[in-house]
């Protein structure tokens, strides 16, 4: 392989792990506050036909993506209303959203198959872009890439330095002990699960506007599903998911790489191939018990009701 | 001395579905006092504390703090008027540091610098004698250390009134003492406080005065140093209950249980591994070991259970080696454990007492031909029922709607009636009431009597002394030597408690030279 043809695959991987990136960062953080949404594909696929339809309609990319975010949102306060305030149980409420997310998505978004919108340009940042191949790779992408590696960073900040972030790690560690504490735990896991909304929808608009700019039904292909195990396995921290979402693109575009050098394997192993790499370093990375430990949610998947 | 009244409960009335837990309780507490709220377990005492904390709101009745009536938004509101307080299940969070969790209860302001954070907390930890590192996580803190920056948070926020929640039930006596010194000096400062509690002695050298509530009713108030102990423990329980069991020494027979050595390495991280256990138990009697939780109780009862399996050689019942046999196994030779959870590892939380027979004692003639003989299984709970006293609405009610007594005397008396050679039992009567706790000794001293052997587990030194011939004491994984009860005074169990005992090697001779004498 030559260097354009590194350079090609590396820019790629970023673009192939971006939309797993966002939603894996979303529900880590709504995961933090002890709240597990099996809906992300659901909210994806929604913020995905949201995010194109508003894109279609009104002819502006921003727009679309604001509408993805907010349909999202829309997702999973009917997730939250179930499983948080309801306190039904947090599976069934999230893979209902996942089943209803599929549908709706078909549903609404039948009219808007097989068209085709111009989707995000690739901006390139002065004088960074210029850096051989990391310039190509990270600083020569689509505006929404730069915005999932800011929220990265604001992500990795928050559950780190700030004070609101020390609140939802204890809020998912132990939420009676939070309300002991006065914390307000109820609303700290709506707004984390609204965070985690808004996210899948951002994801799902980059798989329609940006990655491959249309609709089709169930274009999220399961990484809504990847999503959560990448969470898990990257034993909630930000940068082992930044690692996991890079990790599966690499793997998905090496697949197609292999696949165009000719590789005389069947093609159904090498579609395998991001799913079993991803989650086979995350596993081994996840080893030392203690450590994952102290980065999990101990109250995760438990509701909470407020004593009277 | 209007003035000086801190804190007036007047008719709190608080009613669960099916249960009143405070019926209309008055309580009075002046600056700078020591109070103690008394009563046994499911006597309305943490429901109280609650109320007054703002974590629930009562149905009835009025508080007055500092003169003035009002009432509390919630915890944070407690805590800002001044009410602070210690949890007996501690409210920390593990996984965070012990800064970390300071700051999570302090206005966001004050928290913000974090180094002068932790300079105020190692000010103030060091002013009460009660040294904390404020950038420790707070999973590496022993019990004792956790409780103390549960008082170093309420201190921090200038408490005028300090709650404890049974402070004293997770501490060695020492750490008891010191604890006691810091709250006498907060008294001094002119701090309240509330001290609840069930050990009755404590009470007497620290309160200056004292509430009884009994069913959810004050039954009581008195100067805990003017009366005895029985008079308080009167007011507690009533009159119909016993208040101890009469025990008589024993003459141990063979040898059932050595352990050589057992070494058993944990994998939850945060368990602790046991190291070079060496102890003998014989029939016909009741050994005891006492430690702080989470110093190996559990991973012991484990590795003697067969839930852990050790070094096979490393356990032997009556000689033979047994260390890697599981807990089927062991239960056909005759060993029976009572773990310290009741619900979910003693018995199945939503099974009827019935179906909970069967879960231990289906040897006793239960199965023919692979078919449960339903019949003899419901004989056999409704004979555990009747000979331990077991209140309940009938064999085919629910573990999880018993009592936790009563639950308890159900397990001890399922395992006892099945005559085992070995009796492991952990915590037996751990938030047991009075009544409950004296049936479950009686049960533990007939099956010594009839000649087994009793390995008892337990944080409550009374009931150690008052039941076991030897005893001994865990700390981090490792086992005291073992000596008669008479030869050990508190003050030396207190030591071992803490660690402070000879090493294994020696433990082995003094082994040997009580099995020769």
């Amino acid at each position: 392989m030559d260097a354009v043809l590194i350079t090609n695959v590396l820019a790629a991987t970023v673009i192939a792990g971006t939309p797993l990136l966002l939603v894996a960062l979303g529900e880590l953080v709504c995961e933090r506050s002890g709240v597990l949404n099996l809906g992300q594909e659901g909210m994806m696929l929604m913020g995905a036909v949201i995010g194109f339809m508003a894109a279609v309609t009104t002819g502006s990319l921003a727009i679309g993506v604001l509408a993805a975010m907010l349909g999202g949102v829309m997702m999973s306060m009917l997730f939250a209303l179930m499983a948080v305030t309801l306190a039904a149980n947090q599976y069934a409420a999230g893979l209902a959203l996942t089943i209803f997310g599929v549908g709706l998505s078909s549903f609404v978004g039948s009219g808007y198959v097989g068209q085709a919108i111009d989707g995000f340009d690739k901006i390139a940042i002065p004088l960074l872009s210029d850096i051989p191949v990391i310039g190509q790779v990270l600083f020569t992408q689509d505006a929404l890439v730069y915005l999932s590696l800011v929220l990265f960073v604001v992500v990795y900040c928050f559950l780190r330095y700030s004070r609101s972030g020390l609140i939802l790690r204890a809020v998912g560690e132990s939420p009676e002990a939070a309300n002991a504490n006065g914390l307000k735990v109820l609303k700290v896991r709506y707004l984390a699960v609204a965070f985690g909304g808004a996210m899948a929808g951002l994801a799902g608009a980059y798989l329609s506007l940006a990655y491959t700019p249309m609709w089709t039904e169930n274009m999220t292909a399961g990484r809504g599903w990847i999503a959560l195990a990448l969470v898990v396995f990257a034993t909630w921290k930000p940068e082992r998911v930044l690692l996991g979402a890079y990790l599966f693109g690499a793997a998905s575009i090496l697949h197609l790489v292999l696949q165009g050098l000719g590789w005389q394997s069947s093609t159904e192993l090498l579609a395998m191939l991001p799913y079993v790499v991803t989650i086979l370093v995350l596993v081994l990375l996840s080893w030392n018990p203690t450590r994952t430990r102290l980065n999990t949610p101990l109250s995760i998947g438990q509701p909470y009701r407020p004593s009277k | 001395m209007a003035t000086a009244e801190r804190l007036r409960l007047e008719n709190i009335v608080k009613e669960y579905p099916g249960c009143r837990a405070n019926d209309g309780v008055h309580l009075s507490v002046q600056a700078g006092e020591i109070h103690a709220l008394l009563g046994e377990n499911g006597a309305g005492k943490s429901t109280l504390m609650k109320i007054i904390y703002g974590v629930i709101q009562p149905d009835a009745g009025t508080l007055t703090w500092n003169g003035h009536p009002l009432t509390l938004q919630g915890p944070a509101h407690a805590r800002e008027l001044g009410i602070g307080m210690v949890f007996q299940h501690f409210s920390l969070f593990e996984t965070l540091t012990v800064a970390e969790n300071i700051a999570l209860s302090l206005p966001a302001a004050q928290a913000r610098d974090r180094s002068k954070l932790d300079t105020r907390i190692r000010e103030v930890s060091e002013h009460y004698g009660m040294a904390l590192d404020p950038r420790r996580f707070v999973n590496t803190l022993s019990i004792g250390e956790r409780q103390r920056v549960e008082i170093v948070r309420c201190l921090i926020q200038d408490s005028s009134l300090l709650i404890l929640d049974e402070p004293t039930s997770v501490l060695t006596p020492q750490e008891v003492q010191v604890l006691f010194r810091t709250l006498r000096q907060l008294s001094k400062e002119g701090c309240s406080i509330l001290f609840i509690s069930h050990k009755l002695q404590e009470v007497r050298d620290l309160c200056h005065r004292a509430t009884v509530l009994r069913q959810g009713r004050v039954t009581g108030e008195c100067n805990p140093g003017e009366i005895t102990t029985d008079d308080i423990a009167r007011m507690m329980v009533g009159n119909e209950t016993p208040l101890s069991t009469q025990v008589d020494p024993s003459e141990p027979g063979e040898l059932l249980l050595q352990t050589n050595n057992l070494n058993y390495q944990t994998r939850d991280p945060f368990g602790t591994s046991l190291q070079d256990i060496c102890m003998s138990l014989r029939a016909g009697e009741i050994v005891g070991i006492a430690g702080v939780a989470g110093n190996g109780q559990d991973e012991l009862l484990r590795a003697l259970s067969g839930e852990a399996k050790v070094n096979n050689d490393s356990l032997q019942l009556s000689g033979m080696s047994i260390g890697d046999s599981g807990p089927a196994v062991r239960r056909k030779l005759g060993v029976a454990v009572v773990p310290e959870e009741r619900l979910g590892r003693g018995a199945v939380p939503s099974m009827s007492l019935v179906d909970n027979s069967l879960l231990t004692a289906y040897g006793q003639g239960m199965i023919s031909k692979g078919w449960v003989g339903l019949g003899k299984v419901r004989d056999y709970a409704g004979r555990v029922v009747e000979q331990f006293g077991v209140r309940a609405a009938g064999i085919d009610s629910a573990a999880t709607s018993l009592s936790g007594g009563n639950l308890q005397k159900f397990i001890i008396g399922r395992e006892a009636l099945q005559q085992p050679k070995l009796l492991v039992a952990s915590h037996p009567t751990w938030g047991v009431d009075v009544g409950s706790a004296v049936a479950i000794h009686e049960a533990l001293v007939k099956l010594r009597d009839e000649g087994a052997a009793v390995l008892l587990i337990s944080e409550d030194l009374d009931e150690l002394f008052q039941l076991c011939g030897r005893m001994g004491a865990i700390c981090a994984g490792k086992l005291s030597p073992l000596v008669p009860t008479s030869e050990l005074s508190i003050e030396k169990l207190g030591q071992w408690m803490a660690g402070d005992f000879p090493t294994a090697a020696t433990n082995t001779t003094t082994e040997t030279k009580h099995a020769v004498a």
